[in-house]
């Protein structure tokens, strides 16, 4: 247990150094938010009604780009093997590094989404339901990345592909997270319930899923 | 070479059995389709049109079960290690990402006269068209891992995670209102459509059945030939 925590303070107090965590994030979630109204057209009224969704759809590909990273420096410097290794089981391993990067850039980026909304016109009242569902759902979208990042370690255009494999599975959470957010209100705490039900299957087989795939590549 | 045994009976048996699976291949769908197109009646609300669900419902009960398939072949190499059981779920991915094509577009055709749209984002096509990614992220892995025995064991996993997917568009009509047919075959209480509709709908799906068995034996036939060219490739160029 130690272990694990001492890997989960590595890996945060990495992120927090390193270039390339949740501030790039942050940039690349403002850069796609500047360009949907530009491509939207600047009305009011429609950017209010798409609000929910850009900044869900904006938030999945936000974790799902920074989610190379979750694997990828430590097998490069030979430091996964090691991992590999240790008296804690590589599903564990690989379930602290997604909570990490759950930590480290879901997390503040889904509760700094909503406010961002503002810039889209997002009604204020909806702002408290949103970031309720995007936090309750946040963790499961780094337990999915985590499945994608092992399954294309090392690749090139990794990236394209944790896309492919990974937004399938991204599906129901965007689902019950916009109907826990725009649904009428005796569907929000079912929907929300939904979310928590998403996220603790994901946080028992996801782990099983990345580390199966590590071990094709450890070998 | 003792690692070809198993193929290699696995290649006699699938020589053997092709002609006869491709004849019962054809019968069935010559008996199908006289079924869908001459005996069936017509639709009293749609005509003639309906009769695009002898080729789309079919269509759409193989690239489930393809997809089925392909997570069974790769449960078995995980659990047995099967030295076939890669071959066939590598082999089986683009016969059922086809199958998935078509089901979406004959049900496209088939809903611009019905439903006036070519596509509603309702949660059985939605969930279809997820299910063509599935395919095509399957597809995908085998290409990009290099290394065969590496991509296997990566592609088991990418396999048997999409298959969450399968039971979601099966019940995906009646767990969300939805524009689509709601499920009228395959349910508690049986079929609720007429025997004259029925029995031309259950032959053409065998017929797509047969087709596919047939396919995808071909199919693992050359991906064994493939393997044999690339190991005899690797041990020329170790002697040289």
């Amino acid at each position: 247990m130690t272990l694990l925590f001492a890997l989960l303070r590595r890996d945060l107090i990495l992120a927090a150094r390193q270039g390339g965590g949740v501030g790039t994030a942050l940039g690349f979630f403002l850069t796609v938010l500047v360009l949907l109204p530009i491509g939207i057209g600047p009305d009011q009224i429609t950017l209010q009604r798409l609000a929910p969704g850009i900044l869900w759809i904006t938030l999945l590909l936000s974790v799902l780009l920074s989610a190379d990273r979750i694997f990828q420096q430590d097998f490069e410097d030979g430091s996964l093997e090691v991992m590999a290794m240790a008296p804690a089981s590589l599903e564990l391993v690989a379930l602290t590094k997604a909570m990490a990067h759950w930590l480290s850039t879901s997390l503040p980026l889904s509760i700094a989404a909503p406010f961002l909304g503002i810039l889209l016109n997002l009604r204020s009242e909806i702002i408290w339901p949103l970031t309720l569902a995007m936090v309750l759902g946040s963790f499961a979208l780094s337990l999915l990345a985590s499945i994608g990042a092992s399954l294309t370690l090392n690749l090139r255009r990794g990236g394209l592909l944790i896309s492919i494999l990974v937004l399938p599975l991204y599906v129901p959470v965007l689902v019950f997270g916009m109907s826990a957010t725009t649904g009428n209100p005796e569907v929000i705490a079912p929907s929300l319930l939904i979310l928590a039900a998403i996220t603790l299957t994901s946080l028992v087989l996801a782990p099983i899923a990345a580390a199966a795939a590590l071990r094709a590549y450890l070998k | 070479m003792q690692q070809f045994a198993n193929p290699t009976r696995f290649l006699s048996l699938a020589n053997r059995a092709l002609p006869a699976i491709w004849a019962v291949t054809l019968i069935l769908f010559a008996i199908g389709l006289y079924g869908a197109l001459v005996s069936a009646p017509p639709d009293y609300q749609q005509g003639e049109t309906v009769r695009i669900m002898f080729v789309h419902v079919p269509a759409a009960w193989l690239a489930m079960l393809v997809y089925t398939v392909m997570a069974l072949a790769s449960a078995v190499a995980i659990i047995f290690r099967h030295p076939l059981a890669d071959v066939a779920a590598k082999a089986a991915a683009p016969i059922g990402a086809v199958f998935c094509f078509l089901a979406l577009t004959t049900g496209s055709l088939w809903g611009k006269p019905m439903w006036g749209a070519w596509w509603v984002w309702d949660a059985r096509l939605t969930s279809m068209f997820v299910l063509f990614l599935l395919y095509v992220g399957y597809i995908a892995i085998w290409q990009a891992i290099e290394e065969p025995n590496r991509a296997a064991m990566i592609a088991r996993i990418v396999a048997l995670v999409g298959f969450i997917n399968i039971p979601i568009v099966k019940f995906s009509v009646d767990w969300w209102n939805s524009l689509h047919q709601p499920a009228s075959v395959f349910k508690m209480g049986g079929p609720s459509i007429d025997p004259s509709i029925l029995w031309p709908l259950l032959v053409m799906g065998l017929a797509y059945s047969f087709l596919f068995l047939a396919l995808h034996l071909m199919s693992m036939r050359s991906e064994i030939a493939a393997r044999k060219l690339r190991n005899l490739q690797i041990a020329r160029s170790g002697e040289a």
